[in-house]
């Protein structure tokens, strides 16, 4: 019984991980309508880049979130206006081609440049702290941290969307592009934004899972899937769904992995079809995406 | 009797200089590659059959994103199905070649399911619903240990025969299942049934409105591109005699597809034609370069797509008139007044 728990228990911390690679995700695709291809090997690239940084210059690499978080928004401030602008002007393909193309760009310089092994981001006696529950199970400090900060990002993603200024015109681009655009809104500006706030939150996603587990040059896709089968569980067009969906993801991988340590990822993409058939509006109703 | 009948103000043409040569180089290649196999060596042989995997690929993938505007990442699903339905059957007493057909039938099958869930998702969602459909598929096949597990296994069944003779036979079924794709294709858009799609490429909701049935087209069109890529995937094992998940299943192929679809001209015949060429020529040149191959290959990708998304057959045939295929109808609208005066009216799919 309570390695069920205990399965639930780190299905749920992994979760708030998948959230957070999820958000900004669901971000782009309220604004722009599409799905950013690429959005998993932007996580991969900044763990690399963060494992370039501690490489050569030592110390912890928590240190690298000061660098790695704006670095990151930069170059999705730079992508949006320099490629995927471009790309919105040739149709509802375009930007998926130019992504799924930067998607093997990314994998495969990051392939030539490091190699195809395993690597890993090591954070000293925080990567296997824990907090003993009982004698079954434990909560790794580190997985704590990231939940709660997953939780804290989204929390302040969601007040700033509903609060701020810059929010309120991502909400009314998101609602209606030319209704927006003709009371002021710059449109522009907003895209630009948004891609700078997605790929910062990717930018954090990426460092922890480094943290807490390993990533190759390629893993970067099944961060996409995963991110991807978050948003459509929990429904898009809202966070907190988003929240709940990678909760509902991570839970499902762990207690899969507790039935037959092979099928985590099965079980997850079973839960995640299994919604599409009977609910594909998603746990939290959206009103996008879906025919 | 009237004389105002509509016969009178128009009449259809189907065949353009360009088509009826298009297809009668279309023939004569077709003839010198079923001789080739007596005329060079094994090297070339084998050589073209990848190119024919390559092109049968191109086409499917293009059928679907290209005129069924749906943009899969998942249709190395239909491909590693296919590889393994004939190793299946080889295992169980049928002849790979034999196998070759069943496989088809049988990914074709499997994608009718398949698609009721994909249809669920449309635009981006579908594209990576796909992919994650493509996933469980590996990884649900990568746990059957008669079929190998996750090592894979290899094809034994045609170890009795002259290695030439498999090379050679393996060889004309590709270049058979090449043909029967484009011939299937060309027929198809020539149809009814392409015109609808034609319609849907160009605006669903208007094709709607005007009694298209959407849906129902799109399921038709997912299935038979499924049907394709499972014609490549079974004339791979054939190729390989040997299959593995990862590398069957892997998401690398939808990005050839893509990319040889993108750079030949998407939407068009000629396009998936000219692009997997071009990529097959590529990869022959880029091969000893290692990943330096898929590096330029996404680069390429962004590149065409932002400032050539005609890719290389719509830009040198921007108004489609100059089709190898006869796919279009071409409307003359006959001027009662002065019948010397004539205009052409040209849809084209």
């Amino acid at each position: 019984m309570m390695v069920w728990i205990n399965a639930i228990v780190q299905g749920l911390l992994l979760g708030g991980l998948y959230a957070l690679f999820s958000c900004g995700l669901s971000l782009m695709f309220g604004v722009m309508r599409f799905v950013n291809l690429a959005h998993g090997d932007f996580a991969v690239l900044s763990a690399y880049v963060a494992y370039v940084l501690v490489e050569h210059l030592g110390g912890t690499p928590l240190w690298t979130f000061a660098i790695v978080i704006p670095a990151s928004a930069l170059v999705g401030f730079m992508l949006q206006r320099l490629l995927l602008d471009r790309a919105l002007i040739g149709g509802e393909l375009s930007p998926l081609l130019v992504t799924f193309g930067l998607s093997i760009l990314i994998e495969n310089l990051l392939q030539q440049g490091f190699g195809a092994n395993n690597e890993s981001l090591f954070v000293g006696s925080l990567s296997y702290d824990s907090w003993k529950i009982n004698n079954s199970i434990y909560l790794g400090r580190l997985q704590v941290i990231v939940f709660g900060i997953a939780v804290l990002l989204i929390a302040s993603l969601q007040l700033f969307l509903s609060r701020s200024r810059p929010g309120r015109n991502m909400r009314a681009t998101a609602d209606n592009r030319r209704a927006a655009s003709l009371s002021g809104v710059n449109e522009r500006r907003v895209r630009a934004t948004a891609t700078a706030i997605a790929l910062a939150t990717v930018a954090v996603g990426g460092l922890f899972l480094a943290m807490r587990t390993s990533f190759t040059p390629t893993s970067g896709s099944n961060d996409l899937i995963f991110a991807f089968e978050a948003v459509i569980i929990g429904g898009l067009g809202n966070l907190w769904g988003t929240l709940l969906g990678g909760l509902i993801l991570g839970v499902a991988q762990t207690v899969g992995s507790q039935i037959n340590p092979a099928d985590g990822i099965l079980a997850g993409h079973l839960v995640f079809l299994a919604i599409l058939a009977y609910r594909p509006q998603g746990i939290i109703a959206s009103r996008y995406a879906v025919s | 009797m009237s004389t105002t009948r509509p016969e009178s103000f128009a009449s259809v043409r189907r065949y353009s200089a360009s088509s009826l040569g298009g297809l009668g180089v279309a023939g004569a290649v077709l003839v010198v590659l079923a001789l080739l196999p007596s005329l060079v060596g094994e090297s070339i042989v084998n050589r073209l059959t990848q190119l024919f995997a390559l092109l049968i690929l191109a086409v499917g993938w293009n059928l679907l994103a290209g005129y069924g505007g749906m943009v899969s990442i998942g249709q190395q699903a239909f491909l590693g199905l296919s590889s393994y339905a004939v190793l299946y059957l080889s295992l169980h007493g049928v002849l790979a070649w034999w196998g070759v057909p069943l496989a088809i039938l049988f990914a074709g099958l499997v994608s009718v399911p398949i698609s009721f869930l994909a249809f669920r998702l449309r635009g981006s969602f579908f594209a990576i619903g796909t992919w994650v459909i493509a996933d469980v598929c590996l990884l649900v096949v990568a746990q059957i240990e008669t079929l190998g597990g996750g090592a894979g296994a290899s094809l034994n069944d045609l170890n009795g025969y002259d290695p030439t003779t498999v090379d050679n036979v393996t060889y004309w079924v590709g270049l058979a299942i090449v043909a029967a794709t484009l011939a299937g294709c060309a027929l198809l858009l020539r149809s009814r049934l392409g015109l609808a799609l034609v319609s849907i490429r160009d605006d669903e909701r208007a094709a709607e409105a005007t009694g298209v049935n959407v849906a129902r087209t799109k399921r038709i069109v997912y299935v038979l591109s499924a049907a394709i890529c499972a014609g490549a995937g079974a004339l791979l094992i054939l190729e390989n005699l040997e299959v593995q998940p990862d590398s069957t299943f892997s998401v690398q192929y939808s990005a050839f597809m893509i990319f040889m679809v993108l750079v030949g001209g998407i939407g068009t015949f000629e396009g998936p034609i000219v692009g997997a060429i071009v990529f097959f020529a590529l990869q022959q040149w880029l091969a000893s370069y290692g990943v330096w191959y898929l590096i330029i290959l996404g680069a390429v990708a962004v590149i065409v797509t932002l400032w050539l998304p005609k890719g290389i057959w719509g830009t040198i045939d921007p108004n489609n008139r100059r089709s190898l295929v006869p796919l279009r109808h071409r409307v003359r609208l006959l001027q009662k007044a002065d019948s010397q005066h004539q205009r052409e009216v040209i849809q084209s799919p």
